[in-house]
């Protein structure tokens, strides 16, 4: 309980070594983390998050960095949450997908972390999520969360933010590839980086049309008001179109504040449902499966050789306390 | 040569001669009986060895594909005469410290027989801070000379005669800065700059691809690069303009094959930037000079040798259109493998430099360094150094083998090789084309992602013991046992002393004068001036590198890596 | 699952030889850690504000200018300046053995020298890790 206190004072306090260490206890689900949210929690909310995914190579991370520079010259304050994969094989994981600079590293304004992606099974999601309240409590204007977007776990990232932006560039079948990937349906912004390329023309009118015949994601929210999303060009290495960019996002953050599709606060209540939603299951599977868990009674019941759902049916009659299904 | 030895080699094979069993096939049933020690056999590069090889093995066409020494495409070598008419010159690196005291280690090598020097700068030269900078902190005169100044470099040269000597300068990023203090230390010399000779590095590719000392951006780099070349070709003829290194890049652990293709692939990015600003290929094309790395595999380090006259005679003639014979040479200057030596039992390293120096000799190399056995504990001490040099001696007065020119050639084996390297490097050329050109490949991290991933396969392949070091994996003594050599170390005077130059030049100088040059630097950085004309002014008006090179950092933008792992 | 070891691999100084870097870098990785390369030319300040954004438990430092003696104390004391005393440090390149043991004042408990297997300096690592968090050595 000390520490608890502790910390968030220091947090508060504008520590950032704070702030560091409560994303690492959301991060490896540190028993002191809920009560700690518990504490900082009146002050989330005021953050903007915005998301940024895309396949590899499109670079999302020198966009990030030019958007993290755009802000920065605007006098507000960003944090970046940077997720790279952890290997499969070894749980092991190259972060920090940034190659820091000098002016960035020193800079108070500007904080960057690296996340592993880790296991899966909505834990990114819900670390990230956490993650992002921390470093909104700390009082950062903007956020912003970096993935590659090829997974599911990617995909319920996004969820949790209030502007996805997809950035994608020209190249062979790249605007086909993020359509077939549903890319397009989790976009509020798209980004065509490296927009100095050949290809890049083609590919934004490529994706004009595509947009149009996008079905919302929300079919109750089509009509009125809904906002096609729209198509940007930039080049990060040369640091072109990132304030259009910025106004992009600030368009859009605009336009759900004013409520034209549905109320700001309905859409990030939906967010702290999913979050809810992450946190049992996660909570769940843990008891579940702890050592004093149900492991032992799988290994018992099989050796009664029944098949995998006469046991799971078992299981679930004894944690939901309903008897068994009969067929 | 007999019937039976010429006989072919894998599936085509000769007739088996009347009477008997095929040869080939007698022999290949008694390898398969045979115990042998590994289970796979490869070159240091990990490409598959076969157990023997014969004509089978080499297309050749001994006009078209070798030719004679002095001939195109040079395979055999630059000179009609080789070795027979000049020995190669024996060029140590050495630099450390003060200026001052690399200048008595140049005099000791003189001394000693050494036909030409070479520079070491220390790291912050190398990225173009003076020595009183923040980030100089600890690290003037490390690993090579501090200089920060003309006045350094007068120090440096003092004694020399400029006319006489050669001096090759290991520096990149602001090689051009460099190079305009040694013009004007020559002038002050009374030296035309016409009657300099030497080379000044300045492959700034190779250092965003391995080496990573760099000052700028590439795009703006690359114009210095030009304004270099063209600046000599008018005013100091004699002067290699550019020494396009592979040296880096093997040593940043790339394979052979990479070593060749990435640095010819420099090359020729720089051939066509030249061409773009409007030169005569035929005009700078003879003042571009190469730097290989000799590493352990011998057979293999004659054949990468070989291919690269090879490849580079056939690109100039072929692509660039270069008509003048000398625009096809591919001349170089080796140095023996930094990384092949070991902290362990380091008197070994000694056989190694040997080893790997008869390699540079036998692909004909136009001049060596040979590294001393304590480098990689620390900068090496005179009498490691001298040993080193009289390693390259012993190779010229002793073994004979200076006698007979690219003695090699016709081995199948080793033409294979030379085959085999030529095409691995064809296919670099064509990816590196789809992928944009060599800056966009750079951009991309993907050169360096190459580089890498060989790297760490090496790295992974010695731990499992599928790559032997002695006193490493193999051959190991008690690891406690400290080396018996005597090492060099760097005093903290070194940057005291610099600091203190630095204070008083600044103090004595003309600072308006110095202003004024500073602000014509910037100018020509936005309206496309010669930049080395600029700085020799600079540096007469006793301008810093490092004042230079902020001008040059703010006008065009300091570079960023890409992520690569 | 739960928490990995965070490792934190920099190249302070001027030097441009990553070579050794990148390959700890990958070798770790493959150990299960979780690893932040930093790239290249970093100051120690740079390298501790990294450190602490990270909330790394490891820094390990590779250099090869043979400015260790100046970087090394000074990362340090970087590090202690952000309340990091508590991270692991660790490092190599081309180190004498009297330099080692003169760094070891500073803090530095194990450095490696050319010639290091990277599976010891991994393993060296994870027992050095396993053993804190058994007696929960990290402060807040």
């Amino acid at each position: 309980m000390q520490d608890l206190l502790e910390i968030v004072e220091r947090l508060f306090a504008g520590d950032r070594g704070a702030l560091a260490r409560l994303i690492s206890w959301a991060e490896n689900r540190d028993s002191r983390f809920p009560a700690a949210l518990g504490q900082i929690y009146p002050r989330v909310g005021r953050a903007w998050r915005i998301g940024i995914t895309g396949p590899p190579g499109a670079g999302k991370s020198s966009l990030t960095n030019g958007l993290v520079q755009a802000v920065r010259a605007r006098d507000e304050t960003i944090a970046v949450l940077a997720i790279d994969p952890s290997s499969p094989f070894t749980g092991g994981a190259l972060l920090g997908d940034r190659i820091r600079m000098e002016e960035r590293t020193q800079d108070k304004g500007v904080y960057i972390r690296s996340m592993a992606q880790r296991e899966s099974h909505g834990g990114l999601a819900r670390a990230s999520s956490d993650a992002c309240d921390v470093m909104d409590a700390f009082g950062f204007d903007r956020i912003v969360v970096e993935t590659v977007g090829v997974g599911q776990a990617e995909y319920d990232v996004m969820g949790a933010v209030d502007t996805v932006v997809v950035v994608l560039c020209p190249g062979a079948g790249d605007g086909i590839q993020a359509m077939k990937a549903g890319l397009l349906e989790v976009a509020d912004v798209l980004c065509v980086n490296k927009s100095d390329l050949d290809g890049a023309d083609r590919l934004i009118l490529d994706l004009e049309d595509a947009l149009r015949l996008r079905r919302p994601r929300d079919p109750a929210a089509a009509g009125a008001g809904a906002m096609t999303p729209p198509v940007v060009a930039t080049s990060a290495h040369e640091a072109e179109g990132l304030d259009d960019l910025l106004e992009a996002i600030d368009s859009h953050r605009r336009h759900l504040e004013r409520g034209e599709v549905e109320d700001l606060e309905k859409i990030r209540r939906g967010k702290r449902i999913a979050q809810v939603r992450r946190v049992v299951g996660e909570r769940l599977e843990e008891e579940l499966w702890s050592s004093s868990g149900h492991t032992a009674t799988v290994d018992s019941l099989l050796e009664k050789s029944i098949t995998p759902y006469d046991v799971a049916e078992e299981i679930l009659g004894s944690v939901l306390g309903v008897s068994p299904k009969t067929p | 040569m007999s019937e039976t030895e010429t006989a072919g080699t894998n599936s085509k094979r000769s007739p088996a001669p009347a009477g008997g069993m095929d040869p080939r096939l007698l022999w290949e049933q008694a390898l398969a009986q045979a115990k042998l020690r590994e289970a796979n056999f490869s070159t240091l590069s990990g490409v598959p060895l076969e157990p023997l090889y014969g004509p089978d093995d080499v297309q050749l066409d001994y006009q078209r594909d070798l030719g004679y020494p002095g001939e195109y495409p040079f395979t055999r070598g630059v000179h009609p005469s080789m070795y027979r008419g000049r020995l190669w010159t024996m060029r140590q690196f050495a630099g450390f410290g003060s200026s001052k005291q690399t200048n008595e280690r140049f005099k000791f090598l003189l001394e000693h027989g050494q036909t030409g020097l070479s520079t070491a700068f220390d790291f912050p030269t190398l990225m173009g801070y003076d020595s009183d900078h923040e980030r100089s902190l600890g690290e003037v005169g490390q690993v090579g000379v501090a200089i920060s100044s003309l006045m350094d470099m007068e120090t440096l040269l003092e004694g020399i005669p400029m006319d006489r000597v050669s001096t090759s300068m290991t520096i990149n990023g602001p090689a051009p800065i460099l190079l305009a203090f040694y013009i004007a230390a020559g002038e002050n010399q009374g030296v035309d700059p016409k009657l300099l000779r030497g080379t000044v590095q300045n492959d700034i590719l190779k250092e965003y691809q391995a080496q990573n000392a760099w000052l700028v951006k590439c795009e703006p780099a690359l114009r210095m690069i030009t304004d270099v070349m063209e600046y000599c070709a008018q005013h100091v003829p004699k002067w290699n303009s550019i020494s396009i290194s592979g040296y880096h890049i093997r040593e940043a652990g790339s394979t052979a094959a990479q070593e060749l293709a990435f640095t010819l692939a420099n090359g020729m990015e720089y051939v066509r930037r030249g061409i773009a600003v409007g030169m005569d290929v035929d005009a700078f094309a003879p003042r571009l000079s190469f730097f290989f790395d000799a590493h352990l595999d011998f057979f293999e380090e004659v054949a990468k040798f070989r291919a690269a006259r090879r490849i580079w005679a056939r690109k100039l003639r072929n692509e660039f259109g270069a008509k003048d014979p000398r625009s096809w040479m591919l001349r170089f200057h080796t140095q023996t493998a930094g990384v092949s030596l070991t902290a362990q039992q380091p008197e070994n390293n000694i056989v190694r430099t040997a080893l790997e120096a008869f390699s540079a000799v036998l692909g004909g190399t136009q001049s060596l360094h040979t590294n001393s056995m304590d480098e990689t504990l620390a900068l090496p001490t005179e009498k490691a150094a001298k040993i080193a040099l009289r390693t390259q001696q012993i190779i010229a007065e002793e073994t004979e083998a200076a006698h007979v020119i690219d003695p090699l050639a016709g081995s199948y084996f080793v033409e294979s090789q030379t085959n085999r390297l030529e095409e691995e490097a064809e296919a670099y050329f064509l990816e590196i084309e789809k992928r944009g050109g060599v800056v966009s490949c750079i951009e991309q991290g993907y050169i360096q992602r190459e580089i890498h991933h060989s790297a760490l396969e090496y790295q992974l392949a010695v731990e499992r013991k599928q790559k032997k070091v002695v006193g490493v994996n193999i051959h190991v003594e008690e690891l406690d046992a400290a080396p018996e050599i005597e090492l060099l170390r760097i005093d903290s005077e070194v940057e005291r002393g610099q600091h203190e130059r630095l204070a008083e030049l600044r103090k004595k100088r003309d600072s308006s004068k110095a202003q004024a040059e500073l602000d014509a630097v910037r100018d020509a950085c936005r309206d496309g001036g010669n930049l080395l004309e600029r700085f020799v002014a600079a540096a007469h008006a006793n301008c810093t590198l490092g004042e230079i090179a902020e001008v040059l950092r703010q006008e065009f933008g300091e570079y960023e890596e890409p992520r690569i792992i | 699952m739960g928490r990995r070891i965070r490792v934190l691999v920099g190249k302070p100084g001027l030097d441009g030889h990553d070579r050794g870097a990148k390959t700890i870098a990958a070798v770790l990785r493959d150990h299960g850690m979780e690893v932040i390369y930093t790239g290249l030319h970093q100051t120690p300040e740079m390298i501790a504000e990294t450190a602490l954004q990270e909330d790394v438990d490891v820094v390990g430092l590779s250099i090869l200018s043979g400015a260790h003696m100046t970087l090394f104390p000074r990362v340090r004391a970087e590090l202690e300046k952000r309340g990091l005393g508590h991270v692991l440090l660790t490092g190599g390149g081309i180190i004498s053995k009297e330099d080692m043991q003169a760094l070891e004042e500073h803090g530095y408990v194990q450095l490696f020298g050319p010639g290091t297997a990277t599976d010891d300096i991994a393993d060296w690592i994870r027992e050095e890790m396993v053993k804190r968090w058994k007696n929960e050595e990290i402060p807040l």
